[in-house]
């Protein structure tokens, strides 16, 4: 197992939002996460990546192995696409580059500065970026925003070869990706129970 | 850890890096103060190690919020605090490119801008002793100061109000290495004291400057 989560329960601004999730993901499996929007798809991710505690519940998974792409894809525009992956793979111990590249065709555009792409480009530099880092478990958080539909595709197609490869992809998002053998969960059972103004008297007994 | 300082020096240096900043910034002040004192050269040989050490931290103060701003802005913050590099090597890494890109150009040029002030010439070699010793401490008190402040909306203000009492202590050991040098003082002491607070930031700032961070990201 490469991913399990246990009664995880997560808060964001000090609100709880969720609570009570469980999932496990094996090697070879994608996970989707779906839900309306603030739901907490988001905070859940970034629990199980370790950006913020969980308020109960715990995300058991081998050490080094969790990759995280957020809705920002962490691209420096004042260098060329090359250097943005090359740095990548740099801090993730690895060096090679050119599968990521040709995963998402950016080779024409490898020398680059990445300031000059546009977003859907940029997105896929940011998604290239997991090719790059050779860890098992990726955590996606909407990776498809502002991706043409061919651009979707190849990014099933990246994620297909993870899979293949023994590797595990945990994805929030709201489009058809068109993973038909990933398992879907809906997070709307999860939601907390609000802090209604009955347990008001309840704080302070 | 390497990997992350070289980038950094890159973006330093390409456009919109903010490498010749703090340094213009230096060139400005140290210029301007013999308008501003008027043609007494003695006054401003007097002044001129206090001068020089005001001028190089109010530098370092202009560039700290670059530390680590851009990077929350464009996300790399929360790729990096997932990454494998532990968060004390990444703020340390960040000082030492923040102190290579704006403390080491201030070492350099503050002899040379020294002969605009008229420092006497014994000063010299204890100004950039006393600039080369404390202007680390400047870089790593401000990474904490920037580690603490990321993520608010404009917080130039705040991280000037929390940083320069921190800076005390430095400018007045550092001016005092420098000041005494130039009159050919006994100076051990205050070299001492600044060379204790340098080693003693950088050996556990960087811990708070992580944990600051580490709250900061959630």
């Amino acid at each position: 197992m490469l991913l399990r989560v246990t009664d995880m329960a997560v808060a964001r601004g000090g609100v709880p939002v969720l609570e009570g999730v469980g999932l496990a993901l094996a090697p070879g499996e994608a996970l989707i996460l779906r839900g309306p929007n603030g739901i907490g798809k988001t905070t859940l991710l970034r629990g199980i990546a370790g950006l913020q505690p969980a308020l109960s519940g715990r995300a058991e998974a081998a050490p080094e192995s969790l990759v995280y792409a957020g809705h920002a894809d962490g691209i420096k525009s004042a260098l060329s696409v090359a250097e943005n992956l090359e740095f990548w793979a740099r801090v993730f111990g690895t060096t090679d580059i050119s599968r990521a590249i040709a995963a998402f065709a950016l080779g024409p555009l490898a020398t680059r500065p990445a300031g000059a792409l546009s977003a859907g480009q940029k997105r896929r530099l940011g998604l290239a970026r997991l090719l790059v880092t050779g860890r098992a478990v990726w955590l996606l958080d909407e990776p498809t925003v502002s991706l043409d539909t061919e651009a979707v595709a190849m990014f099933a197609g990246a994620v297909r070869g993870h899979l293949a490869a023994g590797g595990a992809a945990l994805i929030a998002t709201h489009i058809e990706l068109g993973l038909t053998e990933a398992r879907i969960l809906d997070l709307a059972p999860y939601r907390a129970a609000p802090l209604g103004m009955d347990d008001f008297d309840g704080v302070f007994l | 850890m390497i990997a992350l300082l070289t980038r950094d020096m890159r973006l330093a240096v390409r456009a919109g890096g903010g490498f010749g900043l703090g340094l213009a910034f230096f060139l400005i002040v140290v210029v301007l103060v013999p308008f501003g004192v008027g043609p007494q050269s003695a006054l401003l040989s007097k002044i001129a190690p206090g001068i020089l050490w005001l001028g190089a931290l109010l530098a370092c103060l202009l560039s700290l919020d670059r530390i680590f701003a851009l990077d929350h802005e464009d996300g790399s913050l929360d790729l990096l605090a997932t990454s494998p590099l532990p968060m004390e090597g990444i703020v340390s890494v960040k000082a030492l490119a923040h102190w290579l890109t704006t403390g080491l150009p201030l070492v350099l040029a503050a002899p040379v801008l020294g002969v605009l002030l008229s420092l006497p010439v014994q000063g010299f070699g204890w100004l950039v002793v006393s600039l080369a010793l404390g202007t680390p401490a400047l870089s790593v008190i401000g990474t904490f100061g920037a580690a603490l402040t990321v993520g608010l909306k404009r917080g130039g203000l705040l991280l000037s109000l929390l940083v320069l009492p921190l800076y005390v202590p430095t400018l007045i050991f550092g001016a005092e290495v420098a000041r005494r040098g130039a009159e050919g003082m006994a100076l051990g002491t205050p070299l001492a004291l600044l060379a204790g607070i340098t080693c003693g930031t950088i050996a556990l700032l960087p811990f708070a400057s992580a944990a600051v961070l580490r709250v900061n990201l959630r």
